[in-house]
């Protein structure tokens, strides 16, 4: 049985070998097959506490010594024998081996007992026997991590018994550091990969850099025109960013990492070779070590990493190149990712801006505000769009069209941004409304759209006593409500056909005057059609808009548009909706002065 | 500059009868008046435009002015900023900025007065502020992270039911590695609801504002869960309160109606307002769910109460509502904890006020 322990290193909680085999020896294999499929610890804990039988009183050890069995001397584990007052009173020849190279170390006891050893037995003495369940006394002798099981006698005495654990020992310390190395990792990539800003991704990997791997971390970025934008961080401080013009064929291998093709490893240079900026100002003492690392970039050059260590530390192990290549490849990974969004989020910002809605103001006398809320949260622009074209001068109309294209997103803001540049091109025509919707009509016909529209146009003049005078036109669209000052709402009187969906249009101009402090509002049926309500499914309704209206009179036209988007808003909640559009045209109430 | 000093008092009165009357010039020359007798820019935001806002608040509150007046005066205050902006000296120093910064309102929120005080004091102090306004939905707060690399996010609130959306906020602007500041009254007058939520710093106003960010703020470290901030939301109250939020209002009003025959009477427009009520008391009940604090469903009841009163509204029925409410909410123990919290608030408040008439 006890063969069976033969040259592996127990576990913790295993005896000597030689106490399995005096436990089990009665019951033979027997106890082993007892639990098929488990483990011979699973086994072992089996057996009762370990009591470990005394092969005589140790003061007389020598007298056991008769040889006709299994002596302790002869156990292939070292055991030793300490008196009551810690003394080494006896000892087998494994533990004379072991203890011999410990003796040799300086500030050993002369004996060779270790020091932790020796206070294991003084506890021992001195705790009148401490918990059983206390974790085994421990330490290193010689090298090697030894366990020591005591086997206590009552004259104070104690047999120790020594169980090399050397090899489990390295192993724990290599999984301890093997966790905080994955943590690290983990930490890091997810740092890395939080930020889609390139210069942020930047401060993030020096700083990260420089925390785990250098003493100061530089990360060079491609060139755009001839500087490179360089940001360097020392250990425990904030990253910094530079731009400059500056030769990367100064630094060996830098030039080769920022072209990102072909694939180039990290390499050591020379510290002395280094030029002047290469080092941060704040620098602690010269460097001892460079290390140049490509950043992947995946298709597009990423930049280049230099990490600076000290004269005074270490050169990197094989674990920290390994770790470095890895930082390497997710620093190359991250900064990619921002570059290539940064680059789309600039066209997308480019191609949007002419989609945008534009901001309203005071034009020629006359007060304009508009409001837009697109359909889905994460999109600014949609089908409903808005514009205000000044008069010439305050004697010329001023044109306004507020509309909404079939659909929503992209491809129905891409829509609109046609009829408004159509609608710009047709502006000397402006004043005939009619003329100007046949004109699109028949422009919207013959693209490859398959949209429709609905509109409505205003052109605006401000009179002499301060009213402001409106043709108003509906093109298929809800026809604008007019805030009198006294609260009363009035509908403007127009309707007309859509347009980009028949050959011939028909549209009916009213004309309105604001008087001071009155406004006409015109929205989009986002407003109307919102869905929600305290019972969740109702719609707002052209009834409440007028009900909302009645409480605005006499508000600034900001105002008034303003609550019209927060009434529907709240309405809806966080329901679904179509585009919002609301555009106010106020006559002041007080004059400009 | 003039010889006698304005004081702050004379000033607030002055910009106040101008927006009240919806005197926009005659507002823009109240400040101007402030500048000419030497008058901080940052002083008159704060110590009089913000004070006038107050009081245009109070006074809706009290019911002493419309809601249109409201909207009227909060809109000349808008434009008295605007100007009093716009008239800065072109010789001012173009140094360089302290850092750049971004200022936006919570997902939801409508009152950007706040933020666009604390986007013009943070221009005034030298940072580079991109001012993002009010109903910024999350998504374009996050992606003009990505875009700017902001130094700090400074997040106001007024409304406590944006709470929840302020705290996806907050967790998605430190995952970018961005630090937040919340401000504004939805977050406590303490402060407590932006610890609560994990932001990185509170401030009570603009100038504690600047002062957040003048004393640094540390890039907040690896992503954090969000739950873990609120682990009472594993009852899943919140989550349901919110999802069943028509259905129960639906119930309550047929309960009222049953109990009350006088509700038959309503007009449509009149059961539609109790509905809104129920609805409010319903997203400050979910809210104080949320963060696991009665104070923010006994605050919001307790200010109800008073604009009820105000209003010529018996406080009994709100008391009704929320009997009803806690009927409803059998199943929820934090839920019809608070709600009765609530109702008892309120009927130890309304005994206070009759005994305060009687004496």
């Amino acid at each position: 049985m006890g063969v069976a322990f033969r040259g592996t290193q127990p576990p913790a909680s295993t005896p000597a070998p030689w106490s399995v085999a005096f436990a089990v020896t009665d019951e033979g294999p027997w106890q082993l097959n007892r639990f098929p499929g488990r483990e011979v610890v699973g086994c072992a804990r089996r057996v009762p506490a370990l009591v470990i039988p005394s092969p005589g009183s140790p003061a007389h050890a020598r007298a056991t010594d008769l040889r006709d069995g299994p002596s302790w001397l002869d156990a292939p584990y070292p055991v030793l024998v300490l008196d009551a007052d810690g003394t080494l009173a006896d000892l087998n020849p494994a533990a004379r081996h072991v203890l011999a190279g410990h003796g040799e170390e300086k500030g050993a006891r002369r004996d060779g007992v270790p020091a932790w050893l020796a206070d294991a037995h003084r506890g021992l003495t001195d705790g009148a026997g401490g918990p059983a369940a206390a974790p085994p006394a421990a330490g290193e002798i010689a090298g090697r991590f030894f366990e020591a099981h005591p086997g206590p006698a009552a004259d104070g005495s104690a047999t120790w018994w020594l169980v090399d654990a050397t090899g489990r020992h390295e192993a724990e310390r290599s999984l301890r550091g093997a966790r905080r190395q994955a943590e690290i990792r983990a930490r890091v990539s997810s740092t890395l990969l939080s930020s889609l800003n390139v210069p942020r991704c930047a401060e993030v990997a020096t700083q990260t850099a420089s925390e785990h791997l250098a003493d100061a971390a530089l990360l060079v970025l491609p060139p755009v025109g001839r500087r490179y934008a360089v940001t360097h961080a020392l250990r425990g401080g904030r990253a910094v960013h530079t731009s400059r013009r500056i030769d990367p064929r100064d630094v060996p291998g830098l030039a080769e990492a920022l072209q990102g093709y072909p694939p180039v490893p990290a390499r050591w240079i020379d510290p002395a070779a280094l030029p002047e900026w290469v080092v941060p100002a704040g620098f602690d003492g010269a460097v001892g070590s460079v290390i140049v690392a490509p950043l992947p970039g995946h298709g597009v050059p990423a930049g280049a990493l230099v990490l600076l260590r000290s004269g005074t530390e270490d050169a990197f192990t094989a674990d920290e190149e390994e770790f470095a290549r890895l930082f390497a490849a997710r620093a190359g990974a991250a900064l990619s990712a921002a570059r290539l969004y940064s680059e789309q989020s600039a066209i997308t910002t480019t191609l949007m801006r002419e989609l945008l809605p534009p901001t309203l103001e005071n034009v020629h006398g006359v007060d304009y505000a508009g409001r837009y809320r697109a359909a889905s949260d994460h999109e600014r622009i949609g089908g409903d769009f808005y514009d205000v074209h000044a008069g010439a001068d305050s004697s010329r109309e001023t044109f306004v069209v507020l509309g909404d294209v079939a659909g929503k997103g992209l491809e129905a803001a891409v829509l609109t941004g046609k009829i408004r540049n159509t609608l710009h091109a047709l502006l000397p025509l402006a004043s005939d409304h009619e003329q100007v919707l046949t004109l699109l009509n028949g422009a919207l016909l013959s693209s490859h759209h398959t949209r429709f529209a609905t509109l409505v146009l205003a052109c605006v003049r401000r009179a002499d006593d301060g009213r402001v005078r409106l043709r108003l036109t509906s093109a298929g669209h809800m026809p604008p409500l007019i805030v009198r000052a006294d609260g009363r709402v009035e509908e403007a009187a127009t309707h007309g056909t859509l347009v980009g969906a028949l050959p011939s249009i028909s549209v009916r101009t009213a004309e309105e005057w604001l008087a001071p402090g009155e406004t006409c509002l015109l929205y989009t049926d986002g407003i109307t059609e919102a869905r929600g309500g305290p019972l969740g499914d109702e719609l707002f309704g052209e009834h409440r808009l007028r009900q909302a209206l009645r409480e605005c009179a006499g508000m600034p036209g900001e105002a008034v548009v303003e609550r019209v988007q927060m009434l529907a808003a709240q309405w809806l909640g966080t329901g679904a909706h179509d585009d919002m559009a609301t555009v106010a045209v106020s006559a002041p109430r007080t004059a400009r002065r | 500059m003039s010889g006698t000093p304005l004081s702050a008092a004379e000033l607030r009165e002055r910009l106040w009868q101008a927006v009240i009357e919806g005197g926009e010039f005659e507002a823009v020359d109240a400040v101007r008046a402030g500048l000419d007798a030497g008058w901080e820019e940052e002083a008159l935001l704060l110590d009089v435009v913000a004070a006038v806002q107050e009081r245009i608040g109070a006074e809706w509150a009290a019911d002493r002015i419309t809601v249109a007046q409201e909207h009227a005066a909060t809109a000349i205050n808008e434009r008295v900023i605007t100007a009093l902006v716009h008239r800065r000296p072109a010789d001012r120093p173009a140094g360089p900025y302290r850092g750049r910064v971004t200022v936006s309102c919570v997902d939801g929120e409508w009152h950007a007065f706040p933020a666009r005080l604390v986007a013009e004091v943070l221009r005034l102090r030298g940072w580079r502020v991109d001012y993002l306004g009010a109903q910024t939905p999350t998504p374009h707060l996050v992606a003009h992270q990505h875009r700017t690399n902001s130094d700090a996010v400074l997040l106001s609130g007024s409304i406590s039911t944006h709470l929840p959306a302020a705290h996806a906020a907050i967790t998605a602007c430190q995952a970018v590695g961005v630090p937040v500041v919340a401000g504004g009254r939805a977050f406590g007058a303490d402060g407590r609801y932006a610890r609560a939520l994990g932001a990185d710093a509170w401030a009570p106003d603009a100038r504690g504002a600047a002062a957040a960010l003048e004393a640094g703020l540390a890039r907040p470290a690896a992503a954090r869960n969000t739950v873990d901030d609120l682990p009472h939301l594993a009852d899943q109250e919140y989550t349901m309160v919110v999802r069943s939020r028509s259905r129960l209002v639906k119930q309550v009003l047929a309960d009222l109606e049953s109990r009350f025959p006088a509700m038959g009477a309503y007009s449509d427009a009149q059961r539609e307002r109790t509905a809104e009520d129920l609805v409010h008391i319903m997203d400050f009940l979910a809210t104080a769910l949320y963060l696991d604090d009665a104070e923010v469903f006994t605050g919001f009841l307790r200010w109800t109460a008073e604009v009820l009163t105000a209003r010529g509204v018996p406080v009994h029925s709100l008391v009704s509502g929320l009997d009803i409410i806690g009927e409803q909410l059998h199943d929820f123990p934090r839920g019809l904890r608070l709600v009765r919290e609530g109702a008892a608030a309120l009927r130890d408040g309304a005994a206070a006020g009759a005994a305060g008439t009687a004496v």
